[in-house]
């Protein structure tokens, strides 16, 4: 896998506050002027932008045929996409919100993940899906879906997930140059999120697949993705107060797992708490307490903690707050590893 | 309060909604109410008598075909066989309109289709004999796998046909479906797209009666699958499906319709699926045999037969050669079959990323070592001597 995000040689371009919807504007964009067979195909991504102007301009600047708006199905667009792709096109496909990907299961389970496997090798399948994911922008009902843990449970598929402005364009750009399908979920409530950044000259970021540690600490580690990375930065600032200075892992890519970063933090620190908003039965959190526990058993002081989202169909917006994990929890959850600490 | 006693009701007129027509007059866009047919018919004559010819010594290799591989599953050579006997008809004509950069995507019951287009009799069997889901790069052949969930593949053919015109090739797709996979929302999600991207594609519905044991009046309430057309914008075609010729020629005019840039096609082929869902099934339980003998009277490879007999193009021994060409082709079967095909476990983890995730290395490594453990126990044996 190529690293497809470039430093701009030599030129010094000031950074300025960006978000992260035009981070991953600029990554379609600059995937789309680089490699012609790159697609964007959705429901309102022409004209309108998309519902959240991710591809704004995108239509204008490249034409209809590259940026394209689709009738609205989603096992269509994600269907025509196969085909698509199996004629070499690299189609990069906008979900709508999370809950409206249902409808194209199918197609990414029976098709999307598998063609390459059932091909053997002979078919690989380069498509992006891009969904907009997870709750706390007071969205009504099924809007606010964090639907990873599908994602994660079907083998073939790529699962990433930024939260920095930076990862969104870099992971994006890396997720287009895959060869592999990636599902590419975008943390709805960091749209608006600012970073200094810079358009011109995008930092270059790491291939898919490695985790980040945003935060060094030595009395425990925080392991967390997307939506939830503010919040565990938040809780190990405050945490500092109690005493704890807490490691913060951002796993950006949920498969591939970087086992390795994430064993080496827990294996320095001997406590780990996971967090997401998805719901926690059956949810990421327990596969990667389940890893962690394998492989760094006798380093750890306590058992592996997760806090997520409750297991509820995503609630109406006045209650998300009580959904969501916020620090507080975050914060319980970390005294709950104290008292192993004193036995 | 009703309407009438609000204030100012008695001034009150209704404004008409603003001028509107449909765009399109559907009447062209309907099928004829009898599906098209050739042979016993005046248009016979204008027929094509070498293609004709091929059509024959093809129906005839499929018929043989499709009754090997019957014949395989029964001696546990094959895991499972959807017989396309009754349909030989669409299956040879689908595969026969296509040029070589044309695409084929066939549903399971398909296998004959792709074998006609050149695949190797041996290689279109491997999903369903077990070993690999596809045999063949489908790229090299230009045909895609052989699809099981119903309808999926029609999306596909859609969006290849669209990215083949997008880059400016002259390819068309042709897509199969069976009449209850015109149910499925990707048929008609495919349809729709056709239509409104004008793909070059044509679907092709073998109505052969049945989705298992359910019939099509408990699939459907339209007039025909046809006349589903309509309602996206392309035509709609009905065709006696056991007529070689009327299913060529059908298929001919919406291929070329679709090279021409004027968009998709929707073929319903009426046909009859001879024998059971598959080896596994009992049609007994949901239909009756003075039906299925009522079909048999219509057998495909008998009508342009005799057509061909009648017209004095083939004669007996012309008969008795297409008959050795097709026995060849199946005892060619038999033998590639009655090999067992070379298994290769570490492939379970070869082809699932372009680059193997740390997650299936470990998986991996840890099948070697199984295997490792079972050749040693092969080879030398255990000391309990089990
Ligand atoms: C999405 C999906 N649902 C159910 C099935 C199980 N199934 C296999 S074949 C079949 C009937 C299909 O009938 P039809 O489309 O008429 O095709 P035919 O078998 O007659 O060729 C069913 C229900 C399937 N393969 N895919």
């Amino acid at each position: 896998m190529t690293t497809a995000a470039a430093t701009a040689g030599g030129r010094t371009t000031k950074a300025k506050p960006a978000t992260m919807a035009q981070a991953l504007g600029r990554a379609l964009r600059d995937s789309m002027a680089e490699d012609p067979s790159v697609h964007v195909l959705g429901e309102d991504v022409g004209t309108l932008g998309g519902v959240f102007r991710i591809t704004d301009g995108l239509a204008k600047e490249f034409g209809d045929d590259r940026c394209t708006d689709t009738p609205l199905a989603e096992a269509g667009i994600l269907g025509a996409a196969v085909g698509m792709a199996m004629y070499g096109l690299r189609p990069v496909v906008e979900m709508q919100f999370d809950a409206f990907a249902y409808p194209a299961f199918e197609q990414l389970m029976s098709h999307v993940a598998k063609m390459r496997n059932r091909t053997g090798g002979a078919m690989p399948l380069p498509i992006t899906v891009r969904v907009p994911y997870g709750g706390g922008i007071g969205g009504v009902e099924h809007h606010s879906d964090s639907s990873e843990a599908y994602y994660m449970a079907t083998p073939g598929l790529h699962v990433v997930t930024p939260a920095t402005v930076e990862d969104a364009y870099g992971l994006l750009r890396e997720s287009i140059a895959s060869d592999d399908p990636v599902v590419f979920l975008e943390p709805k409530r960091l749209y608006w999120s600012k970073a200094d950044w810079s358009p011109e000259a995008p930092a270059a970021v790491e291939p898919i697949g490695r985790a980040v540690v945003r935060r060094s600490g030595r009395s425990a580690t925080l392991i967390t993705y997307g939506p939830s990375l503010p919040v565990c930065m938040e809780a190990a600032e405050a945490a500092v107060a109690e005493g704890w200075d807490l490691e913060v892992v951002d796993l950006r890519s949920l498969v591939p797992f970087d086992d390795e970063t994430v064993a080496a933090s827990v294996r320095r620190t001997g406590r780990a708490v996971v967090v997401h908003e998805s719901p926690g039965f059956g949810g990421p959190g327990g596969e990667i307490a389940a890893r962690i526990t394998e492989r760094c058993f006798h380093h750890l002081e306590a058992p592996v903690l997760r806090v997520a989202g409750f297991d509820i169909p995503y609630p109406p917006p006045m209650l998300e707050r009580h959904h969501l994990p916020g620090v507080d929890r975050v914060l319980d959850a970390v005294a709950r590893l104290q008292w192993e600490a004193d036995s | 309060m009703t309407v009438q006693e609000l204030p100012g009701a008695a001034a009150y007129r209704p404004t008409p909604p603003p001028a509107w027509k449909p765009i399109t007059d559907p009447a062209p866009l309907l099928p004829d109410p009898e599906p098209y047919r050739v042979l016993g018919t005046d248009a016979v004559a204008d027929a094509d008598p070498e293609l004709l010819l091929r059509l024959h010594a093809e129906l005839v290799r499929g018929r043989r075909y499709n009754a090997q591989a019957t014949a395989l599953t029964k001696q546990g050579r094959l895991a499972v066989y959807p017989s396309s006997t009754g349909q030989e008809a669409c299956e040879i004509a689908a595969a026969l309109v296509l040029e070589e950069r044309d695409w084929l995507f066939p549903s399971y019951r398909d296998t004959l289709a792709a074998v006609a287009r050149g695949l190797d009799p041996v290689e279109a069997l491997t999903l369903l004999r077990g070993d690999r889901h596809t045999g063949y790069d489908p790229r090299e052949h230009r045909i895609a796998p052989l699809c099981t969930p119903l309808a999926t593949q029609l999306p596909h053919a859609v969006g290849l046909a669209h990215a083949a015109r997008l880059k400016g090739d002259d390819v068309v797709a042709l897509a199969m479906v069976g009449d209850g996979g015109t149910s499925e929302g990707d048929f008609h999600e495919a349809l729709n797209f056709a239509a409104v991207w004008k793909a070059p594609v044509v679907f092709l519905v073998q109505n052969n009666g049945f989705a298992i044991s359910v019939p099509l009046a408990k699939q459907t309430a339209a007039p025909s699958l046809a006349h589903k057309a309509v309602g996206y914008g392309m035509p709609g075609r009905l065709v006696d499906g056991n007529d070689a010729a009327a299913v060529h020629q059908v298929l001919s005019e919406a291929v070329a319709r679709a090279r021409g840039g004027e968009g998709p096609t929707l073929v319903e082929a009426v046909t009859y699926r001879m024998d059971a869902h598959t080896n596994a099934d009992d049609a007994t339980r949901y239909r009756v045999d003075s039906e299925v003998e009522a079909w048999r009277a219509h057998d495909p490879v008998r009508l342009l037969e005799r057509e061909l007999l009648e017209r004095g193009l083939l004669d007996e021994a012309g008969v008795e050669r297409v008959k050795e060409s097709a026995e060849r082709m199946a005892a060619a079967l038999r033998d590639g079959m009655n090999a067992d095909p070379e298994l290769a476990p570490m492939d379970l983890f070869t082809h699932v990323y372009a680059e193997q995730t740390s997650q299936l290395q470990a998986q991996a490594a840890a099948l070697r070592a199984e295997l490792d453990a079972e050749q040693d126990h092969d080879e030398h044996g255990t000391e309990a001597g089990r």
